[in-house]
């Protein structure tokens, strides 16, 4: 880049020698320009009539446009919307059609005036190098030179140069600190590893949040699932945030189908073929909600990441990485169906810190 | 003049105005500015346009729209399936505005169809420059003030996609959330800055709107202002083509021509957007309901300019691609698609002008286009990028494609791993060959004329096609430009036998140049159509054909 900012002077030679190389190396080395073809005439031009046509078509297409602006009007006052689907259909197609018409009609007779009306004749201008004038140029560096040297800074007072730098640079941490001191909450990301599953909670059918008995998980039944709560704290922000790392995804499988789970050894995390696993994929963090009974195949409709019910919810295909965290379950005394704890590792998308 | 004798009106303002702001020399350097003519020059006015229209739906859109999350039931009659639900204000007020305000659906689709066309036009407008080199000298800075709306545009689309607080743009929302949280280091701290906490919290649609309307838009309007001031300092850029040359600037006054286009065109840009917003049913958000983390819709694709990211998300294998180092978690299946990737794209188009200018040993001012043809590197990459795009779009829609072809969507997304690795490096082969084909074309043609289709026998029986010779505005279409090549370096050793210093990289740089420059074809030159005249009978014969203007381009030699 340095050697775009050359001496201008070059560059406008330069420019000279290019643009001439037509007629400057020869005529045996280059075929000349042959310079601006013949204007040629329109049809308005020469013949009056043609002229007066098109006069005639520009007049009607502002009409045209006001009738168009009329139109927009009378669908407004005369067509409602009955809030039903269809008649908010009719009126923005009503409105909508006028205001078209109306732009149109003004678009279409501007660019037919100008092309069939207008001067055609093409003109010519030159172009002046972009650089600033060798002359203009010394004056610009003296006027720099002479106000820098009136700050009295150059040479000399280092220590006032570094304060003046110092301050400036300093002074927007005066407002970054308060603003990013807030801007992330309470900045507690540690929130990440864990969900509101606890030892005990039940598992109830979204959305109703109707808990579930096991007896009522038929084989090959999918439930979409999320902890018991109550109905005033499912009308809160702070439920939607955490809904949206509780969500499970429940299926009563064929005991015998189910290969493997991700229980530790000695531990139970299903309960009779019924398994429930995270909803949110590990790629990027949407609700992986299409099952495949016949496969066990659990597929994300986002970026199609599938994972394997029956073989402990690993990745089969996709660009998810990992498999999809169990929640480990079992039935309370009222054969319903709860959580034994949270999730073992935390759900969703990876992030740096997630194995700290 | 006719001033002096009676004033009128507008005489009169003007003289008020000049007297006040010196507006008359303003007025004489542009009223009659000659700017060139050329159907692609109207792409980025197409650009500017639908801005305009988006500024003036978006307006009346912040009239009813409530960019809040806070909680409320759906109380109106319509739609049906709203009725009671629990939903965030900004989506309340999005199908309220849509079922109550009359031609408040119409401004809402013009608003979205404006953002889509907005969007097409700039990329469409970045491949005329870059295909037709207006990024060189003096235009480089203007071409990064482009790149720069460019990016703004899709981040303008996004933040007013994500608006309505809907099933679909809160799904986008928490993809954006975990291409984030995949960031070294920071990542979950920046997710936090995104959304105020947790994901989705109760700040992010406040956030959001104040980028859509206030950040982005202003950001926007300033750059544009700088973008057309550049231009106009700069004069516009023209096609080749007899007269035209570095130093000249041949076309059309801007008043009258250009103020009546302009504005005849800004009139059908805005009268086909309202009609597509009147007859083109876009985003019923009521069809997918608010915000729930936990349903999602099989077949959702994102805006058509997100396609890209979100078809390399898709594309990219994930098992492996997920490092542990040092116990901390990199997570390469996301960084490489979501970040790396549209971070190397930008890169390589912001530094082309000056990479191509460096290999190009180029420091002239140009403001006549190239032809892509005589560029067959540039062309052949900007293809090649233009093929990785399209496929990556493609690959988010794999499962659109899936359903409709009854096809099976791992085989879909492996042929299009393939495509992406195979697909850009082929199309580059392709388009170089086809450029420096059509080359050798104009050459062809320059040397022995068009096919007149007249069959002419000698006496001898021999038969022979008469060629037509080109005019010569043709002629000079098709060899003014100067076939660029390879950079000179000084040898290795100097004088002495002492080895030079920086001749490494003069050396790659050389490398790089020779990439871009080595194959080529030189245009024809009046030595070559002489020598190719004089061996031919049939030439003879052209030369006895009468009332050709190849004669006239004998004569000038």
């Amino acid at each position: 880049m340095s050697e775009n900012q050359n001496t201008p002077a070059d560059a406008s030679t330069e420019v000279t020698v290019g643009s001439q190389a037509g007629t400057a190396v020869g005529p045996a080395e280059r075929f000349p320009d042959p310079g601006i073809p013949e204007h040629k005439h329109r049809l308005t031009d020469t013949d009056p009539r043609a002229a007066r046509r098109a006069e005639r078509t520009v007049t009607l297409l502002f009409v045209l446009s006001i009738l168009g602006t009329i139109g927009s009007i009378v669908a407004y006052v005369m067509v409602p919307p009955d809030g039903t689907a269809s008649g908010v259909r009719l009126s923005t197609l009503l409105i909508g059609l006028g205001l078209a018409v109306s732009l149109l009609g003004i678009g279409i007779a501007g660019i037919h005036w100008a092309k069939a009306l207008m001067g055609d004749r093409e003109m010519v201008q030159e172009r002046h190098p972009l650089a600033t004038n060798d002359a203009d140029r010394i004056v610009a560096v003296k006027d720099l030179n002479d106000g820098l040297a009136d700050s009295g800074v150059v040479g000399r007072r280092g220590v006032l140069k570094g304060a003046f730098f110092a301050a400036l640079a300093l002074f927007p941490v005066a407002i970054a600190v308060p603003l990013i001191g807030s801007v992330g909450g309470d900045w507690n990301i540690s929130a990440f590893k864990h969900t509101m599953w606890k030892r005990g909670t039940r598992l109830a059918i979204d959305p109703s949040g109707r808990p579930i008995k096991a007896s009522d998980v038929t084989v090959g039944s999918v439930f979409h699932v999320i902890p018991e709560t109550t109905e005033e704290f499912r009308e809160t922000h702070e439920w939607i945030t955490e809904k949206s790392k509780a969500v499970v995804l429940m299926v009563r499988l064929n005991p015998e189908d189910l290969r493997t789970d991700q229980s530790p050894e000695g531990e139970t995390w299903s309960h009779e073929g019924i398994v429930a696993y995270s909803k949110i994929c590990t790629h990027v963090g949407c609700p992986v909600a299409l099952y495949e009974q016949q496969t066990h195949h659990l597929l994300c409709p986002c970026h199609q990441s599938t994972f394997d019910i029956a073989d402990s919810a690993k990745v089969v295909f996709g660009p998810a990485n990992r498999r999809l965290p169990q929640l480990p379950i079992t039935v309370d005394d009222e054969g319903y169906l709860v959580a034994q704890d949270d999730f073992a590792e935390p759900i969703g998308p990876s992030f740096w810190e997630r194995l700290k | 003049m006719a001033q002096q004798q009676r004033p009128t009106a507008v005489g009169k303002a003007a003289d008020y105005l000049d007297q006040r702001t010196t507006i008359g020399v303003l007025v004489k350097e542009l009223a009659r500015k000659v700017f060139p003519d050329h159907w692609t020059f109207m792409l980025g006015e197409i650009a500017l346009f639908s801005f305009i229209v988006l500024i003036a739906s978006g307006f009346f859109l912040t009239m009813f729209f409530d960019p809040s999350m806070a909680l409320v039931r759906y109380e109106g009659e319509h739609p049906a399936n709203m009725q009671g639900q629990l939903m965030s204000a900004a989506f309340h007020s999005t199908v309220e505005m849509s079922f109550e305000v009359r031609g408040g659906l119409l401004m809402r689709q013009i608003h979205h169809w404006s953002a889509l066309i907005f969007v097409g036009s700039i990329v469409l407008h970045m491949f005329r420059i870059f295909f037709t080199g207006a990024f060189r000298k003096p235009r480089e800075i203007n071409y990064l003030v482009g790149l720069t709306m460019l990016i703004l545009a899709l981040a303008a689309g996004f933040t007013g996609y994500s608006l309505p607080d809907d099933v679909l743009s809160g799904n986008g929302l928490r993809i954006i959330d975990g291409v984030v949280k995949s960031i070294p280091v920071i990542g979950s701290f920046m997710s936090f800055i995104v959304f105020g906490g947790e994901f989705p919290g109760h700040h992010i649609i406040p956030r959001l709107f104040t980028l859509h309307i206030f950040v982005i838009p202003g950001l926007l309007l300033a750059l544009i202002g700088l973008h057309l001031f550049l231009m106009v300092l700069q004069k516009h850029t023209q096609y080749p083509g007899a007269g035209r040359t570095d130093k000249n600037v041949v076309g059309y006054p801007a008043a009258p021509v250009y103020v009546a286009k302009m504005t005849g065109n800004f009139f059908i840009i805005s009268g086909v957007l309202t009609l597509m917003g009147a007859t083109m049913a876009i985003n019923h958000v009521w069809n997918y309901g608010p915000y729930d983390p936990s349903p999602v819709s099989a077949g959702t694709q994102p805006d058509w300019y997100i396609l890209f990211v979100d078809g390399a998300l898709r594309l990219m294998p994930g098992p492996g691609w997920e490092w542990v180092i040092g116990g901390y978690t990199l997570s390469m299946n996301l960084l490489i698609p979501g970040m790396i990737l549209p971070g190397i794209l930008f890169t390589l188009l912001g530094a082309w002008p000056f990479l191509e200018a460096r290999v190009t040993g180029d420091h002239r001012e140009h403001h006549v286009l190239d032809r892509p043809r005589n560029r067959p590197v540039r062309t052949g990459v900007g293809v090649a990028l233009l093929v990785a795009f399209v496929v990556c779009a493609l690959a988010a829609t794999n499962d659109l494609i899936a359903t409709h072809f009854s096809l099976d969507i791992f085989a879909i997304t492996w042929a299009l791993r393939v495509l992406l690795v195979v697909g850009p490096l082929l199309a580059f082969w392709v388009t170089k060959r086809i450029c420096l084909g059509l080359q050798r074309r104009d050459r062809e043609l320059v040397l022995h004329g068009h096919e007149s289709g007249r069959i002419v026998r000698f006496a001898n029986g021999e038969y022979v096609e008469v060629h037509t010779p080109l005019e010569p505005e043709e002629v000079w279409l098709r060899t003014y430009h100067q076939a660029p090549r390879p950079l000179d370096i000084k040898p290795a050793m100097d004088a002495r036998g002492v080895r030079r210093k920086g001749y490494k990289s003069d050396r790659r740089w050389q490398r790089l140049s020779q990439f871009f420059y080595e194959d080529r074809v030189e245009p024809a030159t009046p030595a070559e159509l002489a020598a190719a005249h004089s061996h031919g009978k049939h030439d003879e014969l052209e030369a006895k054909t009468p009332a050709t203007s190849g004669s006239a381009v004998r004569r000038r030699r």
